[in-house]
């Protein structure tokens, strides 16, 4: 397993290496230079020009171009931003990262784990409406124009029935008189609970795993008792933590408000993983262990959880690895959307203003934000096939 | 010239192309007679029939019925109706919606005007067409990048194997979107670069995976060490052998490749990103750019149909390539 690792890893550098070469391409083919951009104004004279070009180093060879190119990237200069100058671009992705992880994290994994559990469940009915009524449904969710739907939930859920929020990720009036202790005035408050969240989420999910693997002795009764029992238990107390800390109601209002982005990426998903799901739970029913396990008779039940779902759990992993840019640029439709201000949304406002070094950097970090994606993905997958690992 | 005995008492000599041809067919109809059996297939060739119908309709309606300068997808306007957008003229009470300089024919405007004053049936007949030739302008790419790339790659293995799996990974990790978006603030895209630029991303990516491991166990075959034992050269073996055998499964991700390519221009189109005349995606965006979009369904007409169309082509592109399934994966036969 360590060496599968290491190798993989290797391998994600060496791609990390060629996606940076081929932004450093698309920058230098672009027409024109940045010069372009700073003087608009036709009175200022060509040797200014010349010399502001040398200055940024804009005359030097590409090769010393390309050196300095990722000497900036690694030192994690990013450059300054056109559309909000002075403001290095390093600093407005570290502040919209986190808002961006939230929301693709919680929405892939909630819409993996319910499109597996209902694909599941779908593929053991044979026959009649239900297998037609659900495979209709998952298509059309597929293939459900997704700025349209996302502002058909807006208009349902915020302007008719005003349940939820109608977009961004707070509410000022609540946020306003508040003073976190320890914190800067000018700093985020934003990222501050925000960065609470996610810490407590990964906690949360760490202490799932460790009670999944130490529970792997018992039997299937007990351990289920154990699971759910011990997740509703860290559900409480991170809720009581949260409660008694203070700023509780502006995390609940955080939570509020991405309740919506979340049930739309995971509806537009949802259709795709049970599809998948669905197909490769018919592949195994053709298998041999399954008509030996209905012979030994396994009840029903165990025969699809215990035998033929974890055997269709792969291909869908599969599918959901290569479909995991997908799911990133969805979350960016949905982030315009609901005005949910993180990197997708960026990208797109930094396009219209043509903030090339805003453009650039944010893109970086989405390929990186994939790269690693696709390296956790490969890894479980390694994990659950032992074939892969000493192939 | 190849003799083939067609019976045992009598000699015919048939020309190779014939017979070439009536194997393709008869392969054809027992594809279709597979195809028949699944209804998901049926109904999705019936929609793709059904849209195919809209576009070759347009000019035809164009030329006859509707006057071009009202009817025209991109410069036509209504001046008959005083506001627009206005509702389609065959709704009971349209009489006292519209507010026009005289009374108007139930058939004038089917599905309403837009903001801009043009006809919305008009609008989504001729993009019918622009998405149509998208759609398989992206496949073709797709196929033929896809299919030399799997064939070479499967075939020489090597060196040239791991360039390529490294390029492929690579490109199957870069969010398209995303980087649809950086170029097109850069360059100026139109429907066709869209199509190319897609279909040689896909091309690249994920499909030249399936079709490698498909080309793998075509090597293995006893009929190309039969090739190569014959004489035939690499280049002989690839396009004579492997190619033709790796045909209906690259068919089947084309279906696939349409479907997204279509979904994906319609995204570029709402986020105003490419420089395209008419399309589906565009209808959307005039939509929410006048301000019409979160409306209460007075304005179904402007938001409805555009979407359900893309949702439809997809649809049924996808669903044709889930019957095909079946078709070129001899497995999952029902028989």
């Amino acid at each position: 397993m360590g060496k599968y690792v290491l190798k993989r890893l290797v391998q994600i550098l060496i791609t990390l290496f060629i996606f940076q070469t081929l932004l450093f391409v698309i920058l230098t083919a672009m027409p024109g230079d940045v010069t372009n951009r700073m003087f608009g104004n036709p009175d200022i004279p060509q040797k200014v020009i010349e010399q502001t070009r040398e200055r940024l180093g804009l005359n030097d060879p590409v090769l010393v171009q390309y050196a300095r190119w990722w000497r900036n990237f690694i030192s994690g200069d990013l450059g300054v931003s056109f559309s909000e100058y002075p403001r290095p671009v390093i600093d407005i992705i570290m502040e919209r990262v986190p808002r961006t992880l939230t929301l693709f994290l919680t929405a892939t994994l909630i819409q993996f784990v319910v499109g597996f559990t209902s694909g599941r469940v779908l593929a053991w009915q044979r026959g009649g409406l239900v297998e037609y009524g659900s495979t209709l449904i998952g298509v059309l969710l597929y293939t459900v124009f997704t700025p349209w739907f996302g502002l058909m939930m807006i208009f349902i859920f915020g302007a008719r029935l005003r349940w939820l929020p109608l977009g961004k990720f707070l509410d000022p009036a609540i946020w306003n008189g508040v003073k976190i202790p320890g914190l800067a005035d000018s700093a985020s408050k934003g990222n501050y609970v925000f960065s609470r969240m996610l810490l407590t989420a990964s906690i949360i999910l760490v202490l799932w795993l460790v009670i999944l693997l130490l529970t792997r002795k018992l039997n299937s009764f007990q351990r289920r008792r154990i699971l759910v029992g011990g997740t509703v238990g860290l559900f409480v107390v991170a809720g009581a933590v949260w409660a008694f800390s203070g700023i509780g109601n502006l995390a609940w209002d955080i939570v509020v408000h991405m309740i919506l982005p979340v049930i739309t990426i995971t509806l537009v998903g949802y259709g795709g993983t049970m599809l998948t799901t669905r197909q490769t739970m018919l592949d195994t029913l053709r298998e041999d262990y399954i008509m030996t396990a209905r012979a030994k008779g396994v009840p029903e039940k165990v025969v699809r959880n215990k035998h033929a779902a974890r055997n269709a759990l792969l291909p869908v992993l599969t599918g959901l690895i290569i479909g995991l840019p997908f799911t990133l640029s969805g979350g960016i439709i949905t982030e315009t959307i609901f005005s949910w201000p993180g990197m997708g949304r960026t990208l797109l406002n930094a396009t219209s203003a043509e903030d090339i070094p805003l453009i650039m950097g944010v893109f970086s970090f989405i390929g990186i934000l994939a790269l690693t994606a696709h390296l956790v993905a490969d890894l479980t997958y390694a994990f659950l096939d032992p074939r892969i690992r000493y192939a | 010239m190849n003799v083939i005995a067609a019976t045992t008492s009598v000699r015919v000599i048939e020309p190779l192309w014939r017979v070439r041809l009536r194997l393709a067919w008869r392969s054809f109809q027992t594809g279709w007679d597979i195809f028949r059996e699944n209804p998901i297939g049926l109904i999705g060739l019936g929609m793709i029939a059904f849209f195919g119908l809209m576009a070759i309709a347009h000019p035809l309606l164009i030329a006859t019925v509707w006057p071009p300068n009202v009817y025209d997808p991109l410069m036509g306007y209504d001046k008959e109706i005083i506001v627009h957008p206005s509702p389609p003229t065959w709704i009971p009470n349209a009489a006292t919606e519209i507010q026009s300089l005289r009374p108007l024919s139930r058939f004038r405007h089917i599905l309403g005007t837009d903001p801009l004053g043009r006809d919305v049936l008009s609008q989504l007949m001729s993009s019918t067409q622009s998405e149509f030739a998208l759609g398989m302008m992206a496949a073709l790419v797709t196929v033929v990048v896809g299919t030399t790339l799997g064939a070479v790659t499967a075939y020489y293995g090597g060196v040239i194997d791991m360039i390529f799996m490294r390029i492929s990974d690579l490109v199957i990790m870069l969010p398209f979107i995303p980087l649809m978006i950086v170029l097109g603030s850069m360059f100026d895209f139109q429907m066709l670069h869209l199509a190319l630029v897609y279909g040689i991303l896909v091309g690249f990516g994920g499909n030249t995976l399936v079709i490698k491991s498909q080309a793998l166990t075509l090597k293995v075959k006893a009929y190309t060490e039969a090739a190569r034992v014959a004489g035939g050269s690499n280049l002989h073996i690839i396009f004579t052998h492997l190619v033709p055998n790796l045909l209906p499964l690259a068919f089947l991700s084309m279906m696939i490749t349409v479907t997204n390519a279509i979904f994906i221009e319609a995204v570029l189109s709402f986020f105003g990103l490419i420089n395209i005349r008419m399309s589906w995606g565009i209808m959307i965006q005039i939509t929410q750019a006048a301000g019409y979009l979160l409306t209460s369904w007075k304005y179904w007409y402007l938001m409805f149909p555009a979407g359900l169309s893309i949702s439809l082509l997809c649809s049924a592109f996808y669903l044709v390539g889930r019957a095909m399934d079946a078709v070129v994966n001899p497995r999952l036969r029902k028989r």
